[in-house]
C-alpha cells in the first residue's frame, strides 16, 4: 500500500460515513435535540434565577455535551458491524489505523462539530456571559474531538455485544474526566477574566494524544469484536 | 528462559507452583498483617494534631498504594496476554481487577472514617479522593467488561486492551483532577529527599505495605487457581485432582 492509496482509501471512506449521516438529516438532529432538552431540565431543576445558571452553565454546557456525545459514540460501528462491511475493512490491505481514523472523524465531523458551532445559542439560553463564548465554542470544538476518538475505542470494544449501550458509558466516562475538567476550566477562566489558552492548548494537547493513541486501540477492539 | 516461558503456559505447573508458593506465603502474610497492625496500633505515639485517630493510615495508606500497584499489574499482565498470547497471563490479569476494586474500596472508607474526626467531613471532592474513585470505577469497567463477553477468551483480549488504555490515562486523570483541586496533605513518604513522617511511625507503615503487597499475592494466587480449575474442569489432571480430594 502506498501512502497515497491509503489516504485515497480513507478519504473514501469519510465520504462514504458522511453521505450515510446526510443521508438521515433528522438522525444527524438528534444530538443537537438531546443538547437542548437537557439544557431545558436544568432551569427546571436548579429553579429560574439567572444568576444561578450563568455560574453553572460552563458545567452545564460541557457535561451535557459530553453525554450527548457519549450516547452517539454506541452507533458508530454498530451498523457496519451487522451489514458485514466492517469484516470487509478488516481483510482490506489498508491499515486498519487510519480507517479507524476516518470512523471517529466522521463522527466528530456530523456530531461535535455541529455541537460546538450551536453552543454559543445554548449558552445564551443559560445566560452564560458573552465574553466566555468563543472560549466555550472552541474547547468544545477541541475537547468534542478527543471524546469522539476515546468514544470510539469504547464502541470498538463493545459493538459485538447485544447489551452494549449501558456498559459503553461505564468503560468510557472515566476517561472523559480529564477532557471535561480543561474544557469547562477554559470556560471559567473566560468567565472570571483570565486568558483561556492554556486549557485550550492542554485540549489540544490531549487531542494530539488520542489522534496517535486511540486509533490502536479502536483497531484492536473491532478485531476483537468482529471474531464475537 | 523459554523453557520458563512455556511452563508459565502450563496450568497445572502453575497450579502446583502456587500451591507450594501460598504454602509459606499465606502463614507470612497473616503474621506481618497481625504483627503490623499490633505494631502500628499499640508501640507507637500519638500524632501530637490527630491524637489516635491518625493511627487508621496503616490500613489506609498500604490499601491504596497497593491499589495503585495492582492496577499497573493488571495492565502489564494484559500487555503479555495481548503480546505473547499467554494463557496465564490473562487469568493473572483477571484475577487482579476484583482484589484491585476491593482495596480502592477500603481505601476509600478508611479515609472517609479517616476524614471524620480530621477534616470535620465524611467526603470531600479532593483530588486525590476524587482519583481513587476513579481508579475504582476503572477497575469496576474491567470487571463489567469481561462478564459481558460471552467467549472468555475475547473478553480477556478486551479487558487487556482496556486495561492498557487505563495504564496511558492513570497520570493524565491523576494530574489533571490535581490541578482541579487539592485539599490532601502532600505525599509524607519520599524517597529522595526527606520524609515528613517520623522514623518511628514509617517503619511500620513501610511494614505494613509489605504486608498488603503480600496479601495482594495470596489473593492474586488463590483467585487464579480457582479461575484455573474452572477452565481446565475438563482435563484429566483435574479430574484425578478432585478424585483425590474426595477419596482423602
Amino acid at each position: 500500500m502506498t501512502p497515497a492509496a491509503t489516504v485515497t482509501f480513507c478519504l473514501r471512506l469519510l465520504r462514504r460515513q458522511l453521505v450515510l449521516g446526510l443521508r438521515r438529516p433528522v438522525e444527524l438532529g438528534n444530538p443537537l435535540l438531546f443538547f437542548a432538552m437537557v439544557v431545558a431540565l436544568f432551569p427546571l431543576g436548579l429553579g429560574p434565577a439567572p444568576d444561578t445558571l450563568a455560574a453553572f452553565a460552563p458545567g452545564i454546557l460541557w457535561i451535557v455535551a459530553l453525554l450527548s456525545n457519549l450516547l452517539t459514540s454506541d452507533a458508530v460501528f454498530r451498523s457496519d458491524l451487522e451489514d458485514g462491511s466492517l469484516e470487509q475493512l478488516l481483510l482490506a490491505p489498508q491499515p486498519l489505523y487510519f480507517s479507524a481514523l476516518a470512523y471517529v472523524l466522521a463522527h466528530w465531523l456530523l456530531t461535535g462539530l455541529l455541537l460546538g458551532l450551536a453552543s454559543p445559542l445554548f449558552a445564551l439560553m443559560l445566560g452564560l456571559a458573552p465574553g466566555a463564548i468563543p472560549a466555550l465554542a472552541a474547547s468544545l470544538l477541541l475537547g468534542t474531538a478527543v471524546l469522539s476518538l476515546i468514544g470510539g475505542i469504547g464502541a470498538a470494544l463493545t459493538v459485538g455485544l447485544k447489551r452494549g449501550g449501558m456498559l459503553i458509558s461505564l468503560l468510557i466516562l472515566p476517561f472523559y474526566m480529564p477532557v471535561l475538567i480543561f474544557g469547562s476550566g477554559a470556560v471559567q477562566a473566560a468567565l472570571n477574566g483570565n486568558p483561556a489558552g492554556p486549557f485550550l492548548a492542554i485540549l489540544g494537547a490531549l487531542l494530539c494524544m488520542s489522534i496517535a493513541l486511540a486509533p490502536m486501540a479502536i483497531a484492536a477492539g473491532l478485531r476483537i469484536s468482529v471474531d464475537t | 528462559m523459554w523453557t520458563l516461558f512455556h511452563k508459565f503456559g502450563s496450568p497445572p505447573w502453575l497450579y502446583r507452583l502456587s500451591g507450594s508458593i501460598l504454602r509459606w506465603l499465606l502463614p507470612i502474610t497473616l503474621l506481618a498483617l497481625v504483627g503490623g497492625a499490633v505494631w502500628g496500633v499499640l508501640f507507637t505515639a500519638p500524632d501530637f494534631r490527630q491524637g489516635n485517630s491518625y493511627r487508621i493510615i496503616y490500613i489506609h495508606v498500604p490499601a491504596a498504594v497497593v491499589a495503585l500497584a495492582g492496577y499497573y499489574v493488571m495492565a502489564i499482565a494484559g500487555a503479555v496476554s495481548l503480546i505473547w498470547r499467554m494463557k496465564m497471563a490473562d487469568i493473572a490479569m483477571r484475577a487482579c481487577a476484583p482484589i484491585g476494586a476491593a482495596l480502592t474500596f477500603v481505601a476509600l472508607v478508611t479515609g472517609s472514617i479517616w476524614g471524620k474526626p480530621t477534616w470535620g467531613t465524611w467526603w470531600v471532592w479532593d483530588a486525590r479522593i476524587t482519583s481513587m474513585l476513579i481508579l475504582l470505577f476503572l477497575y469496576l469497567g474491567v470487571v463489567a467488561l469481561y462478564e459481558a463477553y460471552e467467549n472468555k477468551a475475547l473478553a480477556a483480549k478486551a479487558c487487556a486492551i482496556l486495561s492498557l488504555v487505563g495504564t496511558v490515562n492513570i497520570p493524565i486523570i491523576y494530574k489533571s483532577v490535581d490541578w482541579w483541586y487539592s485539599l490532601h496533605q502532600p505525599a509524607s513518604i519520599k524517597f529522595t529527599g526527606g520524609s515528613t513522617i517520623d522514623p518511628s511511625m514509617l517503619y511500620p507503615l513501610l511494614f505494613m505495605i509489605t504486608a498488603f503487597y503480600c496479601l495482594f499475592t495470596c489473593a492474586l494466587l488463590l483467585n487464579m487457581r480457582v479461575e484455573i480449575l474452572q477452565r481446565e474442569q475438563r482435563t484429566a489432571w483435574v479430574r484425578a485432582l478432585a478424585n483425590k480430594g474426595a477419596a482423602g
